[in-house]
């Protein structure tokens, strides 16, 4: 029997094989964040807007490269500081880039870039009333998940750890919590991935999928890395079908004792 | 009259988003906000310019 690694699962009512979210900075050349996105079999990628100086053409060489991917474009509201930024930041990235799909970020600390846990739910209704799907990049706050829940989110993206720390799941506890509570809302895992292995243990939680660039972006091979992930990732979920055994807190050997050489009763 | 681009202070002599548009010679992908609201394409024309505005001209860019 054959196990297919890459199952179709929906995202925004948008039927997707990847469970890898990537990210488009930090690359070291245009040439490698394609080949990089290429690489990691990601379906999705994320953008930016910035403002435009008269005559730059950077950002239109850009957008060109991104648009031959093919990939659905997920922009962002990277840099915004209030609900009111974020919501104009928004409808600019819908027009530019033609979706209603918006990360969602509102920064409330420039040391750890922890999401204003305030402004985001006020954004984040304001945005679903105005007709966009949110994909709120949160804590691991499960208060706070709830609540972008609970103002119309459908997909909800709590972070492992601060964006670009490269630490992992900060605190495994929170996560699970939040994954058996919210288990009917696609729950990404946004920020904090520096290794394969961490992204192998969001899946093994259950989590949707994971969205990632510096670890991919900083490797010394981005490529190599991106297909790391790709693997990493259809291993996590595989894990997670599959369903893990339960923790012991004792021995218990693998190989039948009974009629070994010397074999006797205890 | 004097308006604030991006953040730096700018002569113009248009009255309205389109003639600002035109005269700054915009094309590509970009999209635009007027005292921190955003003004979609097809309300340029009917949208005035008044001293000391504040505009914001955006490009796509890479992100995480």
């Amino acid at each position: 029997m054959t196990t297919n690694n890459n199952q179709a699962w929906l995202l925004a009512d948008q039927q997707i094989h990847s469970r890898l979210l990537i990210g488009s900075a930090l690359y070291p050349s245009p040439d490698i964040m394609r080949q990089a996105i290429q690489a990691s079999g990601s379906q999705v990628v994320t953008v930016s807007i910035r403002r435009q100086n008269i005559g730059d053409r950077s950002g239109q060489a850009f957008w060109q490269i991104i648009q031959s991917l093919g990939c659905h474009i997920l922009p962002n509201t990277a840099g915004c500081r209030n609900a009111k930024e974020a919501i104009t930041t928004a409808q600019m990235a819908r027009e530019i880039f033609g979706t209603n799909w918006i990360k969602l970020e509102v920064i409330g600390d420039d040391y750890t870039l922890q999401p204003d846990p305030f402004d985001l739910v006020k954004a984040a209704q304001a945005l679903i009333e105005d007709g966009f799907e949110v994909f709120p990049y949160a804590s691991d706050d499960l208060v706070l998940c709830q609540r972008l829940v609970d103002v119309g989110c459908r997909i909800v993206m709590p972070w492992a750890s601060p964006i670009g720390s490269g630490k992992g799941i900060m605190n495994p506890y929170n996560m699970e919590l939040i994954r058996k509570r919210l288990d009917k809302t696609t729950l990404i895992v946004d920020a904090g991935i520096g290794k394969p292995s961490h992204a192998t243990q969001a899946l093994e939680m259950g989590f949707d999928g994971v969205l990632l660039n510096s670890a991919v972006a900083l490797a010394d091979d981005p490529v190599k890395m991106a297909t790391a992930f790709k693997h990493a990732i259809e291993a996590g979920r595989l894990g997670y079908e599959a369903g893990t055994m339960p923790q012991r807190e004792f021995a218990s050997a693998s190989t039948p004792t009974l009629g070994t050489p010397f074999w006797h009763q205890g | 009259m004097e308006v604030l681009i991006n953040a730096k202070k700018t002569q113009t002599t248009a009255t309205n988003l389109a003639g600002l548009v035109s005269e700054l010679k915009m094309e590509g992908t970009f999209a635009l906000a007027l005292n921190q609201n955003f003004v979609p394409k097809s309300q340029y024309a009917a949208t005035a310019i008044n001293e000391n505005d504040r505009i914001e001209i955006v490009a796509p860019m890479q992100g995480g």
